[in-house]
C-alpha cells in the first residue's frame, strides 16, 4: 500500500496532466473549425479546377507529344510515394492510419519488383520508415513553421514533385493523406497525381445541346501545358488542407480520451487515498485506546 | 441593363462573385473585354490588371492586379481561376 503522500502526489500529477490535455483539446477543436473553414474555403477553385480540366481533356488526344504530366514517361517502374502528416504528435492515430495505408501499397509495390522512392511531408510519418526503409527515402519536406496552409506551401511541395519528375526520378507518383470526414473519423486516401487521372468526361449532356464552340486561347496543349502543374498544386493543396483538418479533429478526440481517462484515474486514486488515510486514523484511535486502558 | 456573373477564385477563397457589365482581362494574346452574351472561351492570363465594371459607366469599379491565370468563359458567365490576386 503506497504512503498517503505518495498517493496525494500521484493525484496532483494526473489533474496537472489533465488539465494539459484539456487545454489541447480545446486549442484543438478551435484549429479544426479554422482548419475546416479554410478546406471549405478552397471547395470552388479545386471545383472549377476539376470541371476545366475535364472538359481540356475530352478535347485533347492522349499521345506522345502531350504534356508528360499527363502521359506519364510510359513507363510505370519506378514509383514515387508522396506521404503527407504532421509536424507534430499526440494526434491519436492520425499519423499511424497514413503511415499504415502507405506501407501496405509500399509492400504491394515492393511484391511486384517495382522501385518505390518516398517523400515525406511532415516528419511524424517519417520516423516508422527510417527504420525499415531508409535507403529509399529521398526528402523531407519541412512544415514546421507554417501555422495555416497557403496555397504557396501547397505550390513549393508541387514544385518540387514536378522538379523530379522532370529530373526522371520517377514514373508514377502517389500522394498520401488523411481525408477528413468528421472530428471522429479520417480516412487515409491515396490519390494518383502523376500521370494525372484526369475525370471521366461527363457524356451525360442532352444531345441537342448547343455544341460548345469554345475558342482556346493560345491554343488546347499550351492551356493544357500551362494548367497540369497548376492542377497538381491545386491536388497537393487540398490534400494539405484535409490533413490539417484531419490532425486537428483526431487531436481533438485523442485529447478528449485523455482527459476522460484522467478523471477516471482522478476518482479511483482518491477513493484510495480516503481509505488510505481512513485507516491510519483507525489504526492511531486503536493505538490511543489500548494505551488507555492498558493503565 | 444586361449583366453577366463574373467570379474571380483563388485557391484558398472566393474573391468575388457579382453579376456585372463588363470585364477586361490581360489574355495571355492581348487584353479581351467580356460583355454579357460572350462567345464560350478559355484563355490563359498573363500578369496584368483585371478591371471591372459593375455598370455600363466610364470608370472602373474595381481592379485587380493578377499574376496570371486562367479565365474560362461560358454563357453563364466569366469565371477567373487566379492563383495570386490583390485589390487595387
Amino acid at each position: 500500500m503506497p504512503s498517503l503522500k505518495a498517493l496525494k502526489n500521484r493525484i496532483v500529477s494526473v489533474k496537472s496532466t489533465q488539465k494539459i490535455t484539456k487545454a489541447m483539446k480545446m486549442v484543438a477543436a478551435a484549429k479544426l473549425r479554422r482548419a475546416q473553414e479554410a478546406a471549405e474555403a478552397a471547395r470552388p477553385y479545386s471545383e472549377r479546377m476539376a470541371a476545366v480540366m475535364a472538359s481540356l481533356a475530352s478535347r485533347v488526344q492522349v499521345g506522345p507529344e502531350s504534356p508528360r504530366l499527363m502521359a506519364g514517361t510510359g513507363n510505370s517502374q519506378v514509383h514515387l510515394l508522396v506521404i503527407a502528416g504532421s509536424e507534430r504528435g499526440l494526434a491519436g492515430g492520425f499519423n499511424t492510419n497514413i503511415t499504415r495505408a502507405a506501407r501496405k501499397f509500399l509492400d504491394e509495390l515492393l511484391a511486384q519488383g517495382k522501385t518505390v522512392k518516398l517523400l515525406f511531408v511532415g516528419k511524424k510519418t517519417r520516423a516508422p520508415f527510417l527504420r525499415t526503409h531508409r535507403n529509399l527515402i529521398i526528402g523531407t519536406i519541412d512544415q514546421t513553421h507554417i501555422k495555416t496552409v497557403r496555397f504557396a506551401d501547397a505550390k513549393a511541395v508541387a514544385d518540387d514533385i514536378t522538379a523530379r519528375f522532370e529530373a526522371g526520378e520517377f514514373d508514377v507518383a502517389h500522394l498520401f493523406f488523411s481525408k477528413f470526414k468528421s472530428a471522429l473519423a479520417q480516412e487515409p486516401t491515396r490519390l494518383q497525381i502523376i500521370p494525372a487521372a484526369l475525370p471521366a468526361v461527363a457524356e451525360s449532356k442532352p444531345v441537342g445541346d448547343v455544341p460548345a464552340a469554345i475558342e482556346y486561347e493560345p491554343d488546347e496543349e499550351s492551356i493544357l501545358a500551362d494548367l497540369l502543374p497548376r492542377n497538381l498544386a491545386v491536388q497537393v493543396f487540398r490534400a494539405l488542407l484535409e490533413n490539417a483538418a484531419s490532425e486537428q479533429g483526431s487531436r481533438m478526440t485523442a485529447m478528449d480520451n485523455a482527459t476522460r481517462n484522467a478523471g477516471d484515474m482522478i476518482n479511483r486514486l482518491t477513493i484510495t487515498y480516503n481509505r488510505t488515510r481512513q485507516a491510519a486514523i483507525t489504526k492511531e484511535l486503536i493505538e490511543i485506546i489500548s494505551g488507555a486502558e492498558a493503565l | 441593363m444586361a449583366t453577366f456573373k463574373f467570379e474571380l477564385v483563388s485557391p484558398e477563397r472566393m474573391l468575388a462573385s457579382a453579376n456585372v457589365a463588363m470585364v477586361v482581362v490581360p489574355g495571355a494574346e492581348g487584353d479581351f473585354g467580356v460583355l454579357p452574351g460572350h462567345a464560350p472561351l478559355m484563355s490563359t492570363i498573363r500578369p496584368g490588371i483585371i478591371e471591372v465594371y459593375a455598370t455600363e459607366g466610364s470608370s472602373p469599379s474595381a481592379r485587380y492586379e493578377i499574376e496570371g491565370g486562367f479565365a474560362e468563359v461560358t454563357p453563364e458567365g466569366l469565371t477567373i481561376l487566379a492563383e495570386a490576386v490583390t485589390a487595387i
